[in-house]
C-alpha cells in the first residue's frame, strides 16, 4: 500500500558518507549491533535452535538419550518416514484435518465478510460520537483471552446459563449450544465473530476513508445509483485489502486457533472439536509421541508455506499486489 | 536526501505524523451529500437498529455477568442463575476472592508476568527496532533476513516444547514470560515507525555527539510514545491472556496464572478454591453463592484491560494498519 517511492538512503550520492571498511564500520554501528543482540539471542534459542528440531519428524525421539535435548537429537535413531506412516494411518488425524478444513471453510464464508458489511455500516454512521462509541465497544473483545470469551458464551448460551433458565423459566425445552457436537462449527464461529469482527473492520475502515469521495458524486451525477456505486466504487477500492487478507487467511488454513478449541474440546468430544493443533497436543505432546508429533507440525507448515505462496500467485494473477511487495526493507 | 530540509521542517513533519494518530477531529457531517439520494427513513432505522443490536451483543453479556457477581444469594436462587437487572450490591464475592487463596494468588502471579514480561518484551523491542532502524549500518540486511525469516520457517509445537523444557524451564514462572517475549510482528511495526522519524533529527544529534543510546532516549523515544504505547498493550494482553503455555508448562497449581485458574474454575467446573475462612465482617455473607463467585474472577479477569484500553485506544488505527501495511 503506502510503500515510499525514494531510492534507499544508502545508494543516493548524499547518503555514502559511510566507509566501506569494515572496521571502521564496526566502530561506528557497535552501539546498533548491541542493541540488536539481545533480541537476536532471544530468537536464537527459542526459534532457530528448535526450528532443526522439526526433523525430529525423521527419528525415533528418545529424549532419555545422553544428558541434553541436543544429545538425544544427536544419538536417537533416524527411521525415515516411519512416522508419517503412522501419522496418516491414524483416522483421528484424518478427523482432525477434516475438522480444521471445514472450519476454515465455513469461516471464510461467514466470517470473513462480516468485517467488512460492519465497517461500511460504521462508515454511513454521520454522528462522529455514535461512531467513536461503537468503534470503542465493538474493538473491546479482541482484548480478552479465548477463556473469557468462551465463559461468556458459557453463562449466556450453555447449559446453565441465561438463554437456558430463561427459556425454562417459560416452560420450553431448555437448548444447550455449548455442548452440541452438530452446531459446534457455528458457535466457534460465532465466538470468533464476537471476538474479532470489530478488529478486523479496523482495516477495511481506513480502507473505506481512503476512497476519494468525488469518484461517488461523479458517478452519482452521471446516474449510479448506491448499490452501481457500493459495486463499483467502494468494493474495488477495498479489492487490495480483502485479496491481501484472504491470501494471509489461506495460508493459515490449517491453523484456526488453538486455545479456542483446546478449551471446549472436553465439552463437545474430540469427533467435532479436534483440529490439527489439539490433534498434535493429545495424540503427540501428551503420550510422548515426539517423533509423530513433530510429524504432524512439519506436514502443518510445509503445507501452510505452500498454501500461501500459491494464494499469492493467484493473487498476482488478479492483478494484486499480495504479500511480497510489503516487505522492503 | 540531496536537498535536506531543514530542521524546522523535520520538527513540522514529525508534528504532522503524531497528529495522524489521533481521532479525526469531530466533524458535522449532514446524513447525506445534497448529491445522494435522500436515505430512506426505514433504512436509516435499520442500519442504526444493527449497530445497536452489534453493541448490545458486546456489553450485553459483560453487564450481566458483573450483576451477577454482585447479586446475593437469594436473587441468584430466585432468577435461577445469571442475573440482569441488579437489585443490590452484594461485595461478598469479592472479599471472600480477595481474602486469599488460589484467586489472589493467580491474580498476583498474572500481574508480575504482565508487567515484567511487558516491560522486557518492550526494551527488546525498542533497542533491537533502533538497532534495525538505521539506513546502510553493518550487518542490518543479513540480520532483518534474520528477524523476518521467522515468519517463514518456524519450530512446531514438539521441538519448541522439548527446547523449553530442556533449558528446565517447567513449572517456572520464567516459561511464560522468556519463550515468547519478542514478537517479530511488533518489531517491525516500531522499527517502520523509527524509520519514518526525519533522519536530519538523528543526524544532526549524532554530529553534537549524541551516542546513539542518547539518540534512541532523548529523541526517537519521545517522538514514538504512541506505537510504543499500542506495542506495550499488544505485549500487555498477550501476558495477561496467557492461557496455553500455562497448560504446557505449569503444572504446579499455585503458580497457575489468572487465565488457567478461570478456566478450571468456569469450564471445568471446579469449585473455586478461595481461603476457608468465614468471613465475619457486618453486611457480607459468610459464604456468598458459588456463581456470584465464579462471575466475580471472571470481572477481575476483564478489568484489566478495561482499565488500560481508554489510554490506548486512540492510537489502534494507526498502530494496526502499519501492522497490516507491513504485516
Amino acid at each position: 500500500m503506502a510503500v515510499p517511492s525514494s531510492p534507499p538512503a544508502a545508494l543516493s550520492p548524499g547518503g555514502r558518507s559511510y566507509p566501506s571498511q569494515w572496521r571502521a564500520r564496526l566502530r561506528r554501528d557497535w552501539p546498533l549491533l548491541a542493541m540488536t543482540a539481545p533480541a537476536a539471542l532471544l530468537l536464537l534459542v527459542f526459534h532457530y535452535v528448535p526450528t532443526p528440531g522439526n526433523l525430529i519428524a525423521f527419528q525415533d525421539y528418545n529424549p532419555f538419550l545422553g544428558d541434553s535435548a541436543l544429545d538425544a537429537f544427536l544419538q536417537s535413531e533416524w527411521v525415515g518416514l516411519a512416522n508419517f506412516e503412522t501419522l496418516f494411518s491414524d483416522p483421528s488425524f484424518w478427523e482432525a484435518l477434516r475438522n480444521t478444513l471445514a472450519i476454515t471453510l465455513f469461516q471464510l464464508v461467514f466470517f470473513f465478510p462480516l468485517p467488512i458489511v460492519l465497517a461500511l455500516l460504521l462508515h454511513g454512521v454521520a454522528s462522529p460520537r455514535w461512531r467513536a462509541f461503537i468503534q470503542n465497544v465493538i474493538y473491546l473483545p479482541h482484548f480478552f483471552s479465548w477463556v473469557l470469551v468462551i465463559t461468556f458464551f458459557v453463562q449466556m448460551l450453555g447449559g446453565a446459563g441465561l438463554l437456558a433458565q430463561e427459556l425454562r423459566q417459560h416452560g420450553m425445552q431448555p437448548w444447550n449450544l455449548i455442548t452440541n457436537p452438530s452446531t459446534f462449527i457455528v458457535l466457534v464461529t460465532a465466538e470468533a465473530v464476537w471476538k474479532d469482527v470489530g478488529w478486523g473492520s479496523i482495516v477495511f475502515l481506513a480502507a473505506l476513508s481512503a476512497i476519494d469521495p468525488s469518484l461517488y458524486e461523479a458517478a452519482a451525477v452521471d446516474g449510479a445509483g448506491r448499490w452501481r456505486r457500493l459495486w463499483h466504487i467502494t468494493l474495488p477500492g477495498l479489492r487490495p485489502v480483502i485479496v491481501l487478507l484472504g491470501i494471509l487467511r489461506l495460508g493459515d488454513a490449517l491453523s484456526v486457533g488453538f486455545e479456542q478449541y483446546l478449551l471446549q474440546r472436553d465439552a463437545v468430544g474430540q469427533q467435532a472439536a479436534e483440529v490439527l493443533d489439539t490433534f498434535v497436543y493429545y495424540h503427540a505432546l501428551l503420550p510422548q509421541q515426539w517423533g509423530v508429533g513433530a510429524a504432524a507440525g512439519l506436514f502443518k507448515s510445509v503445507v501452510g508455506l505452500v498454501l500461501i505462496l500459491g494464494a499469492n500467485r493467484l493473487a498476482h494473477r488478479l492483478g494484486e499486489a499480495g504479500i511480497y511487495q510489503t516487505g522492503r526493507t | 536526501m540531496t536537498t535536506p530540509p531543514t530542521l524546522v521542517n523535520g520538527q513540522l513533519e514529525s508534528r504532522a505524523a503524531i497528529a495522524l494518530e489521533r481521532p479525526e477531529a469531530p466533524r458535522a457531517r449532514r446524513s447525506h451529500n445534497n448529491w445522494e439520494e435522500r436515505p430512506l427513513l426505514i433504512e436509516r432505522f435499520g442500519k442504526t437498529a444493527l449497530l445497536t443490536l452489534v453493541v448490545l451483543a458486546v456489553l450485553f453479556p459483560m453487564w450481566s455477568v458483573v450483576v451477577t457477581s454482585l447479586a446475593s444469594r437469594t436473587t441468584i436462587n430466585q432468577v435461577g442463575g445469571m442475573v440482569v437487572i441488579p437489585r443490590e450490591l452484594d461485595l461478598s464475592a469479592y472479599v471472600t476472592m480477595f481474602y486469599g487463596g488460589q484467586v489472589s494468588r493467580a491474580l498476583w502471579t498474572s500481574v508480575l508476568i504482565t508487567v515484567g514480561g511487558t516491560a522486557l518484551s518492550l526494551a527488546l523491542t525498542v533497542l533491537a527496532a533502533y538497532g534495525l532502524s538505521r539506513p546502510g549500518s553493518l550487518g542490518q540486511r543479513f540480520l532483518l533476513i534474520y528477524f523476518l525469516l521467522t515468519f517463514l520457517i518456524y519450530p512446531s509445537l514438539v521441538p519448541s516444547y522439548l527446547v523449553v523444557t530442556g533449558l528446565g524451564l517447567k513449572d517456572s514462572l520464567w516459561a511464560l514470560i522468556i519463550p515468547g517475549a519478542l514478537s517479530v510482528f511488533n518489531l517491525m511495526l516500531v522499527r517502520t515507525f523509527f524509520m519514518g522519524i526525519p533522519s536530519e533529527l538523528i543526524d544532526s544529534a549524532r554530529m553534537d555527539g549524541a551516542s546513539e543510546w542518547r539518540i534512541l532516549w532523548s529523541i526517537v523515544l519521545p517522538l514514538s510514545k504512541a506505537v510504543v504505547a499500542v506495542v506495550g498493550l499488544f505485549y500487555a494482553v498477550g501476558y495477561w491472556n496467557a492461557y496455553f503455555n500455562a497448560v504446557l508448562y505449569i503444572d504446579d497449581n499455585d503458580l497457575w496464572p489468572i487465565q488457567r485458574v478461570l478456566q478450571s474454575f468456569i469450564l471445568a467446573g471446579q469449585s473455586p478454591h478461595v481461603a476457608g475462612t468465614p468471613i465475619n465482617l457486618p453486611g457480607l455473607t459468610a459464604y456468598p453463592p458459588t456463581l456470584a463467585i465464579k462471575m466475580a474472577v471472571v470481572v477481575v479477569t476483564v478489568l484489566p484491560a478495561l482499565l488500560v484500553y481508554p489510554f490506548v485506544q486512540r492510537h489502534f488505527t494507526r498502530g494496526v494498519l502499519l501492522g497490516a501495511i507491513k504485516g
